[in-house]
């Protein structure tokens, strides 16, 4: 029979790295070293455990690293939680890519961007983050605001610290709920600092994190003066086929696993509000 | 029927507009006449679509156990077999009896639209009730033709209410409601097998039997939870759509109220409650005649032990 | 055109299954359903209405697409999916037939489901009209002729003869092949047609108005308040979506077993208290919600995006087997337009 996108292929844990006290990145190929198959930034994987389940989790490795693939999961149900007791090593079946992903050969390119992620919401900005990095050429200034709940949530820090923070006109803010000591930096939530650091409007915003803070956030936005067709999120859904097909992640007239999980705030705006 | 009808409305638009009620649950028509929903009405003006007929069937117990946690009283029209349901929900405390105020109505059998189907009738605008016969698009049926499975066993009597429309003198069950669970025990094994086998192959998994249930009110029933390890949605295995009903069956023992709600609702018109009645016949045997729902706090022989208790292998013998 | 006396309609049955599957509506118990044709069935021919549609041979209730089998960390998967060999399905109604266009949009889209497009190919569909359609039938409101189907052939009863035209290289092979066929005139099928054609006019649901669910009137349908009394009675079971022809939402379940894990796919229900629920939070909590979800999707959604083409084929299934009575007419009659009375 011919393949079906349903039937995955097997994949094999290589690398597992403790970000946070809930969140470990996932380093995936296939058994023969490869990537298991090409993507775009913002898409997503269904990675599962056969008798354990399966789940959608966004691909946080950009697809200018030719190497492998990376998930950074938040351990909250049984799928995740059985992926933060495995070792290295551990195959798992994977399938994808699924979703749109961000629009970065049209409405990125060129731009000026502003990206903006609350805790585990910084995993599949990264991707984009990474590819604009590799091709630095087509993209203008690049602002990161960060935040979590504290030092110790701040996912992917050393990457931030060692190599975003070093990039050309890369300017990174990152800030936490509560003051902590040996922390030196902002201290405040997100959608507050995001007023306070002022970023020009000619930014094209990309959103993520959880609904709360999206929620403020895009308030924060519009107070500054940005348009809702200047700002991209994307969204979580309960998910099973990752195709279209099963029904489940169907909101309005759109399937989020297909015609999401990026959306533009302006296009939300036509959805019932149910995600 | 109609006078009942029409004392109902009265009543109901009587506490309604005194605000001693704020809602009111009973039954709307619907479009083809046998297709009466239940209903919670909110104002005088909404009861034009309120009914009481033949095609009433339908147990409403269980819908106070999400009305009765909400603000303000509400009025809830009881069929005698209706109140055992109820009384059993008070018992369980899934009902909030302060927030209910209950009226008692008389019931003389409601009719089984399938069976009126048979007999060559789907819309009917309107049906003459008399105590034996019904009447419908001219024709005249006696009761026992065309009522429902559960209505031609019935021996449930009126029990207490705050208030009662009528209660006039009811028909004898026309069957005897454990004939058919005599029948099935008195086959072999093997008999008994292919019977069930043959029924429960054609199990949907619907869950309709489940969720009309007044004795199944888990907010979250096994079979929907992961983490209880029989959880399933369809029937991937043969043996496991036989396992749901007869696990179901197990759980709401000793609660059943022997409603009959179970197999009016199953699409594939499969016999559970033969299911029930096997259960209550048997506790009947072991603990004494015990019907459920009979009043709001005597103890159930299934949730209380007493040092008289047989051992079921004493009346059943060997391994059963 | 061809024939057979109705009397000698078991004939048939055996001809076509001495050589391929036959599937067709078989009463088992108290119920009718589309079952494989065996000696001994008791084949339910007459009846107008299966209790669940056709879709169960093409999208069945449950259906295994691979094994897996673990030893420490190493998987192996191993494709469960089967060939369909060739199979004729007998005694479709107008209504199924049109539910497998819909069915198909959804699967054959891509990536197109390949154990679905599997068995579509290799069906012949045998079309049945209805003589006597039901008060409960609306299936003319969606575009179906219930008088002439158009499967790969449509077969008509009438009187106490069962005619057969081939309409598709499939049908005409398939007629071609049975010796028990007489041949048959036009004519007479010709006024049965007219006669099923006056009775369904005369059907109550005949005439309802879906004008107002249009892609551009979706949020206003969405925050309409009647969904509150629409929902009111209903007890989120799911056999109006397990009964329904065009209802295709499905959930992937692993099984365990002592041999290794069973990965199947088995029918769900967006009326289902789980179905949306996240380790996070679920977005449809309370069954209003969910029941417009349902509705909303078949009478608005699904046609935004399907070239106005309605997610329900009219077959009133729904109508007859909701425990509570509600059903998709109660809905249409409430929000579809200026003309539901």
């Amino acid at each position: 029979m011919t393949n079906e996108a349903l039937i995955p292929v097997i994949g094999v844990i290589t690398d597992i790295r403790k970000d946070t006290p809930d969140v470990k990145t996932f380093r995936v190929v296939t058994p023969d070293g490869k990537k298991a198959f090409e993507h775009m930034p913002g898409q997503c994987a269904m990675l599962s455990i056969p008798g354990i389940g399966e789940a959608m989790f966004s691909i946080t490795s950009s697809p200018t690293n030719t190497e492998f693939m990376e998930f950074s999961i938040k351990k909250c149900g049984c799928v995740t939680s059985w992926l933060h007791a495995c070792e290295v090593g551990q195959q798992v079946t994977i399938r994808g890519p699924y979703g749109n992903g961000f629009p970065v050969t049209k409405d990125f390119k060129g731009k000026n961007l502003l990206f903006i992620a609350g805790g585990i919401g910084l995993a599949p900005l990264r991707s984009v983050i990474n590819y604009v990095r590799a091709n630095r050429a087509d993209y203008g200034t690049v602002d990161i605001v960060y935040g979590s709940r504290s030092m110790d949530d701040l996912v992917d820090f050393k990457e931030i610290e060692e190599e975003w923070k070093n990039e050309k006109d890369f300017n990174v803010y990152l800030t936490i709920d509560r003051p902590q000591e040996g922390w030196n930096g902002h201290v405040g939530f997100v959608p507050a600092y995001v007023k306070e650091v002022n970023i020009p409007t000619d930014r094209t915003a990309v959103l993520c994190g959880p609904p709360i803070m999206i929620k403020f956030t895009l308030q924060a936005l519009l107070e500054l003066g940005f348009e809702k067709t200047q700002v991209f999120t994307t969204l979580e859904f309960r998910m099973k086929c990752g195709i279209g097909k099963c029904g489940r992640c169907n909101v309005g007239d759109k399937y989020i696993c297909k015609d999401g999980p990026v959306f533009r705030m302006d296009q939300l705006e036509e959805l019932p509000s149910e995600y | 029927m109609q006078r009942i009808e029409t004392a109902m409305i009265e009543k109901a638009k009587a506490l309604l507009s005194s605000g001693e009620v704020t809602r009111v649950l009973g039954w709307k028509k619907g479009e083809l006449g046998y297709d009466v929903e239940p209903c919670v009405f909110k104002s005088e003006e909404s009861l034009k679509d309120f009914c009481y007929n033949v095609f009433c069937g339908a147990n409403l117990s269980k819908y106070l156990v999400e009305e009765s946690k909400k603000e303000g009283k509400i009025l809830v029209f009881l069929k005698p077999c209706d109140s055992y349901s109820f009384n059993q929900l008070i018992k369980e405390h899934r009902i909030n009896k302060e927030n209910v105020y209950t009226v008692g109505v008389e019931c003389q059998g409601k009719v089984d639209p399938y069976k009126l189907k048979e007999n060559g009738i789907e819309m009917v605008d309107s049906a003459v009730e008399t105590v034996d016969t019904v009447t419908v698009k001219g024709k005249e049926f006696k009761k026992e033709e065309i009522i429902l499975g559960k209505c031609l066993t019935c021996t449930k009597k009126p029990l207490s209410y705050d208030d009662i429309i009528s209660f006039n003198e009811k028909r004898e069950p026309v069957l005897d409601r454990f004939e058919t669970v005599k029948k099935l025990e008195a086959m072999t094994a093997d008999e008994r097998y292919a019977f069930w086998k043959d029924q429960l192959s054609n199990c949907i998994r619907c869950n309709a039997c489940r969720n009309v249930c007044p004795a199944c009110t888990c907010t979250k029933c096994v079979f929907d939870n992961d983490n209880s390890g029989i959880a399933s949605k369809a029937n991937s295995d043969s043996f496991e759509e036989k396992l749901f009903h007869i696990i179901r069956a197990f759980h709401v023992a000793g609660r059943c109220t022997d409603c009959g709600e179970c197999s009016r609702v199953c699409p594939q018109h499969i016999p559970l409650h033969l299911l029930n009645r096997k259960f209550i016949s048997d506790i009947d045997r072991l603990y004494g005649e015990y019907q459920a729902g009979e009043d709001t706090d005597s103890k159930g022989p299934l949730t209380n032990y007493t040092t008289g208790d047989v051992d079921p292998s004493d009346v059943f013998g060997g391994n059963n | 055109m061809k024939k057979i006396a109705y009397k000698n309609l078991d004939l048939l049955y055996k001809e076509i299954a001495g050589a391929q599957e036959l599937y067709l509506p078989v009463k088992v118990a108290k119920a009718t359903n589309f079952k494989k044709y065996e000696d001994g069935v008791e084949v339910d021919i007459k009846s107008l209405q299966t209790v669940k549609s056709a879709k169960d041979l093409f999208f069945p209730q449950s259906e295994d697409m691979m094994e897996f089998k673990t030893s420490g960390k190493n998987i192996e998967i191993i494709d469960a999916r089967k060939t369909p060999a060739p199979f004729v399905l007998f005694g479709v109604r107008g209504c199924d037939l049109k539910s497998f266009e819909i069915l198909d949009r959804v699967f054959l889209a891509e990536p197109v489901d390949t154990m679905y497009k599997a068995k579509r190919e290799a069906v012949t569909v045998v079309t049945l009209a209805c003589n006597n359609p039901e008060s409960s039938c609306f299936c003319k409101v969606f575009g179906v002729d219930a008088s002439n189907p158009k499967g790969d052939v449509q077969a008509t009863i009438v009187g106490d003869e069962m005619f057969f035209e081939p309409l598709t290289e499939k049908g005409r092979a398939l007629l071609d092949s049975l010796k028990c066929l007489e041949d048959g005139d036009a004519t007479a099928v010709e006024g049965e047609k007219k006669a099923i054609a006056e009775k369904i006019d005369a059907l109550p649901f005949v005439n309802l108005d879906l004008s107002e669910f249009k892609g551009e009137n979706l949020m206003k349908l969405f925050d309409r308040p009647e969904w509150e009394d629409l929902s009111k009675a209903c007890l989120g079971c799911g056999t109006c979506t397990f009964v329904c022809p065009t209802c295709q939402c499905f959930d992937i379940r692993d099984f365990q077993t002592n041999a290794g894990v069973k990965r199947f796919r088995c029918w769900d229900s967006c009326m289902y208290s789980e179905f949306t629920k996240m380790a996070a939070e679920n977005p449809r909590k309370n069954q209003m919600q969910r029941y417009r979800q349902r509705f909303m999707h078949k009478l608005c959604y699904f046609p935004s995006n399907n070239d106005g083409e309605y997610g329900c084929v009219g077959c009133g299934r729904c109508v007859k087997k909701c425990p509570q009575s509600l059903n998709i007419v109660k809905v249409i009659k409430k929000l579809g337009g200026k003309n539901n009375d």
